[in-house]
């Protein structure tokens, strides 16, 4: 590992100097591994109860069309069946609608079951409930739907057109959102350049894919009316809330819980039909109710992710030096407005992201989402920023070719320089003091790049095309409520409370209403409020993922939770350790301010006062003797973080690639992470992280497609047909870790988890470029395979020959 | 069809029966009849490798056998390797390098890995990549997986990393 050190200037509040061991920073094995290693961890899948029914979905198999009846006599009377159910059935519960107070916002109604009109092939119609999921099965294919098509375009473009067919009738035109963002008059300045770069930029549809399909199991207790509902969910608290509204329950008798949950990519973070389903079954049928999603109905039915177009126009000076751009983006949003987020997200971050960690005087950027017959887009990791990235870093290799200027350099010159934060760019975005140019430097270096022309030259005379690609880029993460409120969404994700007890037994619990699914935060987190406390990460006990524990959380997405969940541990355990010094100062009869702490032990240095927490415990909760009452003070505290704004983490990707003239295949040779993630909990987990961040971003570059016909049907649907990277596809990652400058949280931490997949795409698209710059051929489309090559490579020759 | 049989097998060490009907998928008859659920289940398609065991001593995905063929099989699952508190030399090589995140995938990473540790040399990082190239996992991007199976081929031949 390639552990690089960068002086740190700490402007974020450090820890008070103690003798306490350190755990932040350190490489603690996780301590959910020996469950999850044993088969012993207990995902939604494993959970069971007694008389629990099982749910078979009848979905569509249609993209637009109307339903003209439902036959599920025949069905019902198939054995194990227990019921049949259709939109008529869940009446009482209100479509999901996500609101937002942007302009030009259409949101749309999406029933649990659908009701008169199917949008999407995959979209729920009935549901059989049965005594095992064989028997629902087998019910639910004697179930016969009867539509009639009514069209639509699955091409958003077309769709976008006059004549078009509307999927809802509430959004005028298939246009479900159109936002501008504008700084300076980049028209004008476009028109008065000495160079412009354009493209057509294009990124194909995802699927999340986290390898545990979604999966929910709901009890209910009829006897104290309440509703508990386990599920493959990224967001508890979210799908609480809004359960609570939609099913009219009081928040205090219905409690989600998201057990060990395997991935979730973005796609477990959004509310689903189906769990909506599960918990108000449980409760009309007073039984269990589980469903488990197969791996088809998952490509079909969980959030998909990117799929848009832009059109962007880059416009520089003989230096180099970027003067404006001008951005057209088309998102593809699918069927439905997704809840929460709203199909906003993800375009309208493109657009907003698209000027990256450059200065460009002149912005312009319009972003239109526009709805198909598709299923609905969501978060999928990185979140608008894959796209955005590619695009721009496109545009700046053709800038660099255009005055025969190093790649390096071009970005060398138009990143925000140190001394230049905080640096507003033409969307509004803030960025914070960030290792923008530290990044790029240190990637530079580690890859040999000033040899490699010559590498390739040498390749490219023995037959070998080998091509190298920069992806530079800058993210906001842990971001505030400030930020998070701007778009209007119905929840705020911009705070996390956390609440530490020391308990009667002297043990550490500390609950957090984060929702971990791989992040590791069960260790990190407890590695912080371990050396808060003073205590062993292995004795702190990590509670998350449960709203009966909390009053107000949302979960784990977009980078969050290390920075606003951290911050939210420090403050709270900072005030426990007051607590405690004040109790152990009364009980060894010194100031508090003497009394220090340690792996399980509190002391004070030179003396020999000196007891576990145990003692310390039962001083206060059960030893009457010992303590006055006024001094028994509760061994709890309970704070809340929201860092308003958010922080910049920053990184450059160089990726190495060596294309088979013959196949044309793609492989990729090196892979080169720098990243300023500031204050690493865990290095090997951060590691971790960008690993595989970076491996689902090859995905994105060079296999991951979601292709339908021109009739919205799903034509990769399987894992044999979507293809996601084996470890045979996938390099060696080298990650340099730089920490500039600390930002002004209570970690000095920045969120990492999503960084992976935003620089990839663009450095892979930018080396393929560079592998065929030979033959004059660009990359404007990703994934970029082998037949696409053919396509292009032929397409090139064919308009030579006519030359 | 749909009259369920006995199923008798010997299960991680322990004679274990169960009935199913014949047309169950063994992946599902070992987890919800035999409630055995380290085992997963992440395509149902022999794509992912996530209910990979060892059947009659070869590994195989379970999802693409029958309850029914497991009758009179020897099969070990996850649940033979370590315990939560005893982990076995692969569960610690995972752990040490961090070859798991959600842990979904795993269960079949380490019925993969304890076969090929027997069956293949794996003297480069290639070849171990090639052959753990069956089971997908989604979230570590197999760096830190490559890496303790390279520790643990170091260890089996007695190199010195
Ligand atoms: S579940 Fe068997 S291979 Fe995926
Ligand atoms: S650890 Fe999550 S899929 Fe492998």
């Amino acid at each position: 590992m390639n552990d690089a050190a960068i002086p740190k200037d700490t402007r974020s509040a450090p820890a008070p100097e103690t003798s306490r061991p350190k755990y932040i920073g350190e490489r603690v094995q996780r301590l959910e591994d020996p469950r999850l290693l044993t088969g012993t961890g207990r995902y939604t899948a494993d959970i069971r109860f007694e008389r629990m029914a099982h749910l078979a979905f009848v979905r569509s198999d249609q993209a637009h069309a109307r339903i003209l009846g439902i036959e599920t006599d025949d069905a019902a009377t198939f054995p194990g069946v227990i019921a049949v159910l259709t939109a008529q059935d869940f009446s009482e519960i209100p479509d999901l609608v996500a609101p937002s107070r942007m302009k030009n916002y259409h949101p749309t109604h999406c029933p649990v079951l659908a009701r008169d009109t199917v949008r999407y092939v995959g979209e729920p119609v009935a549901v059989v409930v049965a005594s095992d999921r064989y028997l629902a099965e087998d019910a639910a294919n004697a179930i016969v739907v009867d539509y009639e098509p009514l069209g639509a375009s699955s091409d958003p473009a077309a769709a976008l057109l006059g004549d078009a067919v509307f999927l809802h009738d509430e959004v005028p035109g298939n246009l479900v959102l159109e936002r501008s963002f504008a700084t300076g008059d980049a028209g004008s300045a476009i028109a008065g350049a000495a160079h412009v770069v354009e493209g057509r930029f294009r990124l194909r549809r995802k699927s999340p894919m986290a390898m545990e399909p979604r999966a929910y199991v709901a009890d209910y207790d009829r006897g104290r009316d309440a509703l508990t509902l386990y599920g493959a969910t990224q967001i508890p608290g979210v799908v609480r809330d809004e359960l609570a509204k939609l099913l009219n329950i009081a928040g205090n008798r219905i409690r989600v819980i998201a057990p060990d949950v395997g991935g979730g990519f973005g796609g477990k973070g959004s509310l689903y039909p189906e769990e909506i389903i599960v918990a108000a079954l449980a409760r009309r049928l007073a039984r269990p109710v589980k469903y488990v999603s197969d791996r088809l109905e998952d490509l079909t039915s969980t959030s998909q992710g990117f799929d848009e177009y832009v059109e962007a126009r880059l416009a520089f000076d003989d230096d180099g030096m970027f003067i404006a751009l001008d951005a057209e983006v088309i998102g593809d949003i699918g069927a439905y407005s997704i809840y929460p987020w709203t199909a906003a997200l993800e375009p309208v971050q493109v657009a907003s992201f698209l000027p990256g960690p450059y200065k460009t005087p002149h912005y312009r950027g319009r972003v239109r989402g526009v709805c198909t017959p598709k299923p609905p887009t969501g978060p999928y990791r990185g979140v608008g920023r894959p796209m955005a990235v590619f695009a721009l870093e496109r545009l700046v290799d053709m800038a660099a070719e255009t005055l025969d200027m190093d790649r390096a350099e071009i970005r060398r010159r138009n990143l925000v320089q140190p001394d230049e934060f905080p640096h507003r760019i033409g969307s509004g975005i803030i960025w914070n003091h960030s290792g923008f140019t530290e990044c790029l430097d240190a990637a530079v270096k580690a890859v040999d790049y000033s040899g490699f022309k010559e590498r390739q030259l040498l390749a490219l005379e023995q037959g070998r095309w080998i091509g190298l690609g920069i992806g530079s880029y800058a993210e906001l993460t842990g971001i505030g409520s400030r930020i998070a409120v701007a778009p209007g969404m119905p929840i705020n994700t911009g705070n996390e409370t956390a609440t530490v007890r020391i308990d009667a037994t002297g043990a550490v619990i500390a609950t957090f209403a984060t929702a971990s699914h791989g992040q590791s935060l069960e260790t990190t987190l407890a590695q912080i409020v371990a050396e808060e406390l003073g205590v062993r990460p292995q004795d702190v006990q990590i509670v998350q993922g449960d709203t009966g524990m909390t009053a107000h959380g949302t979960g784990t997405y977009a980078s969050r939770s290390a920075v606003i969940g951290g911050g939210a541990a420090i403050l709270t355990t900072r005030a426990l350790l007051k607590k405690v010094k004040r109790v152990a100062g009364r009980l060894f009869d010194v100031d508090p301010d003497r009394v220090e702490t340690g792996d399980g032990e509190i002391y004070v240095p030179g003396t020999n006062h000196r007891i576990g927490f145990d003692e310390l415990a039962r001083a206060v909760y059960s030893d009457m003797a010992t303590l006055p009452l006024a001094a028994r003070e509760t061994l709890e505290s309970q704070e809340n973080y929201d860092p308003v704004l958010g922080t910049t983490t920053s990184s450059t990707h160089i990726a190495e690639v060596e294309i088979d003239p013959e196949t044309l295949s793609i492989r990729l040779t090196r892979f080169v992470v720098a990243e300023d993630c500031g204050r690493m909990i865990n290095p090997q987990v951060v590691d971790g992280q960008v690993h595989g961040g970076v491996v689902q971003g090859i995905g994105v570059a060079l296999l991951e497609e979601l292709e339908f016909d021109a009739t919205g049907q799903l034509l990769s649907a399987s894992l044999a047909d979507y293809l996601i990277p084996t470890s045979a596809e996938s390099p060696h990652i080298e990650v340099i870790h730089l920490e500039t400058v600390l930002p002004d949280n209570p970690g000095g931490f920045r969120g990492m988890g999503e960084g992976g997949t935003i620089g990839a795409p663009a450095a892979i698209a930018n080396a393929v470029a560079d592998a065929l710059a030979h033959l004059g051929i660009g990359i404007s489309e990703l994934p970029i395979t082998p037949s696409k090559l053919h396509r292009l490579i032929a397409a090139k020759n064919l308009t030579k020959d006519r030359e | 069809m749909n009259a369920k049989i006995d199923i008798a097998l010997t299960l991680n060490g322990e004679a274990v029966t169960g009935r199913a009907e014949p047309r169950m998928l063994a992946s599902d008859f070992i987890r919800d009849v035999l409630l055995m659920t380290g085992t997963h289940v992440g395509c149902e398609q022999g794509v992912c490798g996530a209910c990979t065991i060892r059947f009659n001593g070869v590994v195989a995905r379970s999802c693409l056998l029958f309850a029914a063929q497991l009758d009179g099989a020897v099969v070990e699952t996850v649940e033979s390797l370590g315990a939560p508190h005893d982990l076995n030399d692969i569960q610690k090589a995972f752990r040490k390098h961090h070859a798991l995140q959600c842990g979904f995938c795993t269960p079949g990473f380490l019925m993969t890995v304890s076969e090929i540790l027997q069956t293949l040399p794996l003297s480069t990082d290639h070849e171990i990549r090639d052959a753990l190239s069956g089971n997908l996992c989604r979230c570590t991007g197999y760096e830190h997986i490559v890496r303790a199976v390279r520790d643990l081929v170091n260890q089996r031949d007695g190199v010195q990393a």
